[in-house]
């Protein structure tokens, strides 16, 4: 090995600096990551979500279809209006309901009770939807999403975590452990 | 004395240049920038797009640092603060116009502008990469319009960010995990907000004046290029020394060349969003922000429309790859170019392929966006209790037939279907339904749906299908027979009919 092969001082402390500013670059990195993915990581956290009230039973007449609205247990002042999210509330009978969201499975627009011809309608691309939520027509690759709910004290209750999307169709699942948002009719009560 | 005076000044202001040129040096670069020879036919009309977009993005960051003055990102503040600014503030009304005209003069322009560059063959070496920070300036210029669309904190803005989500969630696996940091929490609120203000002030702005410095600078290094003549062929191993030939022998200096067209177009372009901006004022706001609020048809700003159209007219089944594949396949298509072909004739009259795919992506764009601006797909949500039955369907009807009329409506069938051109388009037209249909048919039809209808068995009763049936099978022309069941009159000869 010849003298100019040799590292040098200099190149050595080069490398040494450089190392230095990758590992506070990679410490400074952790809390970064942590930050920016914190919508997903405490979303997990609230998973489980809590119960909200959409009032008292009376509002919701049996046999008909009614919009329901709530704040979202999550909401900040900041929101302003947009803490507040809409529902339809289908009472059967008695303690047996349907809760769908408002949002169509199809791309997630608001969609309308018509209670003359018993469809929900989409205003957006023409979706349709059937009195028990099941689709009817149009592009929505499935019926609509359905809240859990529970009776408790004359008070109608249903957990609702995130904005239902064609994708999250799992998480939803999941948040509703008690009573699969597919057999809407068993009360959880 | 006068002169002494003028003479005074000069000296003063030469010693103050001198001063900034001993440190900052910029002098003879600038001075070499403006002088370098460009092809004299490249001073052409054809060739003032890219400044004119650049202009168009200078006066975006400039209305846009205004507007951010005023404008509260707060879920629960942005919407009245856009109200106080089109209301309240001296001039906010024009500033907003601006920035809202502006962002559809970009759009237009740097659409334009690649067109034209790829028409004339500009993708081809060696400005490979000038074409490639081209395709992302155009995601980005995208990005801002998207992103920008959400800060005009509308009832379109907060169901567009539904539509957005929605998509989003389509994405295998990471579907979820990818709508919870779009919205920065559970649903649709003032974290959303926030984000998508970060986005279009400070990260997409931060990146569009990274990727601008080097799209231009590309210019710069490589030369503008050449005006395309068939039969001139692009080849690796000759290209650079051509070129070199083409600006020596017939180059003029594009300051004062080539820069006049542009000036004049920027300045024509800059005119004509400022009275467009003062003719027809600011976009929105729309109406509040307001979930419980859901008589609403949220519809996207015009250059999102062919994707509205695309999203209504896709197959459910092929919805989810082609938005998902679509995209990634399009990216690729787009930076593949110039290595696919980035050689061989410039010139648009020998690239027959290059020109039909222009044609053939503007002509589907046209029609999407053309489709979108009726919206066929959507029903016409109040068409049955608006719009009444035309007399000539009810005249000399029998009493059951307009009680199936008073069915018809107050089922709200018009609603998706139309009546006399008015009503929904969701459906066929009835007016001569009773032609292509028999009684059997229409009730089929109505009690168990298909080919896209609901079915409405569970929601008529057996006298009310009956009633409207017996509508349906009036809507014929006169002297045109209603279909019927040929078996069933043969039957009915028999004596076995019903």
């Amino acid at each position: 090995m010849t003298t100019s092969d040799r590292p040098t001082r200099r190149a050595i402390l080069l490398k040494i600096g450089v190392l230095f500013n990758a590992a506070v670059g990679a410490m400074l990195a952790v809390p970064v990551l942590r930050y920016m993915l914190s919508p997903v990581t405490r979303q997990r956290k609230q998973g489980d979500g809590t119960w909200i009230s959409l009032g008292s039973l009376n509002k919701f007449p049996a046999g008909q279809t009614r919009l329901a609205s709530y704040q979202h247990p999550s909401a900040t002042p900041s929101d302003g209006e947009t803490a507040e999210t809409t529902c339809w509330v289908r009472r059967l009978e008695d303690d047996t309901f349907q809760v769908f969201a408002i949002n169509c499975a199809h791309l997630g627009c608001p969609v309308r009770w018509f209670p003359q011809s018993n469809l929900f309608m989409c205003p957006c691309h023409g979706g349709a939807y059937y009195q028990d939520g099941s689709r009817a027509s149009g592009p929505p690759p499935r019926g609509l999403f359905e809240y859990s709910y529970k009776v408790e004290r004359g008070t109608l209750l249903i957990k609702a975590g995130e904005m239902p999307t064609p994708g999250a169709q799992a998480s939803l699942l999941k948040g509703s452990s008690p009573c699969a948002p597919s057999s809407g009719s068993s009360s959880c009560a | 004395m006068r002169a002494l005076i003028r003479e005074l000044v000069v000296r003063v202001i030469q010693r103050v240049g001198n001063w900034f040129e001993q440190r900052l040096q910029l002098t003879g670069t600038i001075k070499h920038t403006m002088a370098h020879p460009v092809p004299r036919r490249t001073a052409s009309w054809f060739y003032v797009f890219g400044s004119a977009a650049l202009t168009v993005f200078l006066l975006q960051l400039v209305t846009g640092i205004l507007l951010a003055i005023v404008y509260v990102p707060s879920a629960g503040e942005a919407w009245s603060s856009l109200q106080a600014l089109n209301t309240q503030i001296s001039a906010g009304w024009f500033i907003r116009a601006l920035h809202g005209w502006g962002s559809n003069f970009m759009l237009a322009i740097v659409a334009i502008h690649m067109v034209q560059v790829f028409l004339f063959g500009a993708h081809k070496y060696p400005r490979e990469l000038t074409w490639i920070v081209g395709v992302f300036l155009l995601l980005m210029t995208l990005g801002m319009a998207f992103t920008g669309q959400v800060l005009r904190f509308d009832q379109d803005a907060y169901w567009g960010l539904g539509i957005g989500t929605s998509i989003v969630s389509r994405v295998p696996v990471l579907g979820p995990p990818l709508v919870s940091l779009l919205l920065g929490g559970p649903i649709i609120a003032a974290a959303t907000l926030s984000r998508f203000f970060a986005l279009h002030v400070f990260v997409i702005p931060g990146a569009l004046i990274a990727f601008v410095g080097i799209h231009l600078l590309l210019v710069l290094k490589l030369g503008i290029n050449e005006w395309p003549m068939p039969g001139r062929i692009v080849r690796r191993a000759t290209y650079l020394q051509e070129y070199h030939e083409l600006t020596e022998r017939d180059g003029v200096p594009f300051v004062p060349g080539a820069i006049v067209k542009d000036l004049f177009f920027s300045a024509a372009i800059l005119l004509s969003i400022a009275v467009c901006a003062f003719v027809l004022g600011p976009f929105g706001p729309g109406g509040q922000p307001d979930p419980t609020i859901i008589q609403t048809a949220p519809r996207p700003d015009f250059f999102f429309l062919w994707l509205y159209a695309l999203l209504s007219l896709l197959p459910p089944s092929s919805e989810t790859p082609i938005l998902l594949i679509g995209p990634a396949i399009a990216l690729i298509a787009l930076i593949g170019l110039p290595f696919v072909a980035g050689q061989g004739e410039k010139s648009w009259r020998r690239r027959p392929i290059a020109v039909l795919t222009i044609l053939l992506i503007a002509v589907g764009l046209g029609a999407l966006t053309r489709l979108a601006l009726h919206t066929p797909w959507s029903p016409v949500m109040d068409a049955w209790s608006g719009l009444p039955i035309p007399t000539k369907y009810l005249v000399g009807r029998s009493p059951l037939e307009r009680q199936g009329a008073l069915v018809f409506q107050s089922k709200q069938c018009r609603n998706c279907h139309s009546l006399g051109d008015t009503g929904g388009q969701r459906g066929p037209a009835l007016d001569q339904v009773a032609v292509r249909l028999t009684q059997d048919q229409l009730i089929r039809q109505v009690i168990q749906g298909g080919g896209n209808m609901p079915a409405y068995g569970n929601n008529l009763s057996p006298p009310q299908t009956t009633a409207l049936v017996a509508f349906l099978q009036t809507l014929h022309p006169i002297g045109q027979a209603p279909a019927r069941d040929a078996s069933q009159t043969e039957l009915s000869k028999l004596g076995l009919g019903p």
